[in-house]
């Protein structure tokens, strides 16, 4: 075998290793992810804006978001049944805490008490939304 | 004229030489003026130096937690082997001040051993989750625990009421008020697994039950104030990070080798240590499944996490108990745990590294031996007992594995605590 077959090989291993072990715990997240704050559900049914209290994310303390809803026409979607759920997608685990809407304050505000992201990365934040338009999930990316 | 072509072949190789020379010494230049970190390199070490941790959280769960009257009390209570079945343990016996608070040995010895390995004590006034399984919510939860367990302090809720009257009274009612009337209540008598004091303890009227678990929970309470105070003192690491990002020289106290280096760059990037262990007190007070073995010794079936949190919402002395100060929108951690699910099971709480190098052996029952096999561990990835692991396999060599135990090796400094509050009082 030729010294560059060699190294060629080498370098293929390398690079299978490195896919197959651990990396995945620090891989950076897809290039094209999407960070808005405001994003349509995954359906059209709904828009929905989230409002982290104090704009920034912190770091290992529990905090609360808005969860704005609206209609795909921009009504205000206020009686809405909300499920919300997350995790890290390279981690394979969900989000530390519980969190829920605990209060509908009107003009299609919702209060999300409970947020808190205990290790820094790529997160994901799904809202499931069963309203009069019907049932459908918003997907929110977070990088911490 | 032209020049000789050997002329020309030699001013290139000169020209090549001397390029490589400047080359290569701005290289060295580079490395003894220290490694470059990222600005994502230089915003997570940062996050780690316990410049950044901030003041000592609030507890609205125990009122008496900041009342310096509190902690010496406290301070006393600790020391007391009184406040045992067999007058025999207290607290500092195994969260013993001079290591730490903890005992060196894989399992805890009280009057009898239990299944864990004793925790340390510094810091946990920032810990939202007590024990290994986060079974307590607050550190005077935490507290009660061991007392009225079997195999560690042994004794029961009315002997340590009675314990208090007689040894304490002064003292606990200027913190807590007056004692309730303990007259004719049993010596021995609680809720606890001793059938005898379990019946004697159910023969007691509920509001009498009541006094005497308020006394119980206020000594949790005085015994939290006394913990509160135990904190962290800077480490080399600390000395180093600071002056690195200050852009200061490194001195005799806070350099680190090349090796410890490294380690600290395998630790926030490539070995994804930082993942878990983050913050200033290198933990996210969270709980995983980092597949540790069962413990040689026969023990029971240690589902972790799992239990832990339906103990602590289930728990007399929990944040939303009738025993807790809070009001009703205090306690988020309990109201937003999460209580079901796979990541649970076998899931322990990240340990601080704080200090991490003096207290082997490590893991939840003590059952990895050394620093250097705990870092093997992690590296080699084992698959859980029971759960999922959430580790995968590095691939350290051996160098790297030698060079995250080095870095590890940095993080001690002893306890910080008020003058006296190491010593038996």
């Amino acid at each position: 075998m030729s010294h560059f077959a060699r190294f060629a090989r080498a370098v293929a291993g390398m690079a299978a290793g490195a896919l197959l072990s651990g990396c995945m715990l620090f891989a950076r997240p897809p290039k094209d992810l999407d960070y808005s704050r405001t994003r349509a559900s995954a359906g059209g049914a709904y828009r929905a804006t989230i409002v982290p209290q104090g704009d920034s994310i912190p770091r290992n303390r529990l905090h609360r978001w808005t969860l704005h809803l609206e209609t795909a026409a921009g009504a205000p979607v206020d009686s809405a049944t909300v499920a919300v759920d997350g995790g890290m997608p390279q981690h394979g685990h969900g989000l530390p805490t519980k969190p829920r809407v605990t209060r509908h304050v009107g003009n299609g505000d919702h209060v999300v008490d409970g947020m808190k992201f205990n290790m820094g990365g790529w997160w994901v934040v799904t809202f499931r939304v069963a309203a009069a338009s019907g049932t459908d999930s918003v997907v929110f990316n977070l990088k911490l | 004229m032209r020049p000789p072509r050997l002329a020309l072949v030699v001013a290139a190789l000169t020209a090549l030489v001397l390029t490589s020379a400047a080359v290569h010494a701005l290289t060295a230049g580079a490395r003894t003026a220290g490694p470059r970190w990222s600005a994502a390199e230089r915003e997570t070490l940062r996050t780690l130096s316990l410049a950044s941790l901030g003041p000592l959280p609030k507890d609205p769960s125990n009122r008496v937690a900041d009342d310096p009257r509190a902690a010496a009390l406290g301070h006393r209570l600790f020391f007391d082997a009184r406040l045992s079945g067999d007058g025999r343990v207290s607290c500092a016996t195994c969260h013993v001040p001079a290591r730490e608070f903890q005992d060196g040995v894989a399992l805890a010895e009280g009057m009898g051993t239990t299944a864990r390995r004793t925790m340390p004590v510094a810091g946990t006034a920032h810990s939202p989750w007590l024990f290994w399984d986060g079974r307590a919510d607050s550190q005077w939860a935490q507290a009660l625990g061991p007392l009225e367990s079997a195999v560690e302090h042994g004794g029961s809720r009315t002997q340590y009421a009675h314990a208090v009257a007689a040894h304490y009274r002064a003292d606990y009612e200027a913190v807590f008020g007056p004692l309730p009337a303990l007259d004719g209540l049993p010596e021995k008598a609680g809720p606890v697994a001793d059938t005898a004091w379990r019946a004697a303890w159910a023969r007691i009227p509920p509001a009498r039950q009541q006094d005497v678990s308020r006394v119980y929970a206020n000594i949790g309470k005085a015994i939290a104030a006394y913990e509160r105070t135990i904190g962290f003192a800077p480490t080399r690491f600390d000395r180093w990070v600071d002056a690195e990002l200050a852009g200061r020289p490194q001195t005799a106290e806070s350099a680190l080798t090349d090796d410890e280096v490294a380690g600290a760059r395998l630790f926030i990037g490539r070995a994804s240590c930082v993942n878990c262990h983050n913050g200033p007190r290198f933990t996210d007070d969270h709980f995983h499944n980092t597949g540790v073995p069962r413990p040689s010794v026969a023990l029971p079936e240690d589902s972790g996490r799992a239990t832990g949190v339906r103990q602590a919402l289930a728990s007399e002395f929990a944040c939303t108990g009738r025993h807790s100060d809070a009001g009703p929108d205090d306690c988020a951690e309990l109201r937003f745990a999460t209580t079901e699910g796979e990541e649970l099971v076998r899931a322990y709480k990240t340990p601080s590294l704080r200090g991490v190098a003096g207290r082997a052996p490590y893991m939840h029952a003590g059952q990895v031996g050394t620093l250097a096999a705990v870092v093997a561990h992690y590296d080699r990835a084992p698959a859980a007992p029971a759960g999922h692991s959430e580790l995968k396999p590095l691939r350290l060599t051996a160098r790297e594995r030698a060079q995250l135990e080095a870095f590890l090796r940095t993080l001690s400094a002893p306890v910080a605590a008020p003058p006296g509050f190491l010593r038996q009082p």
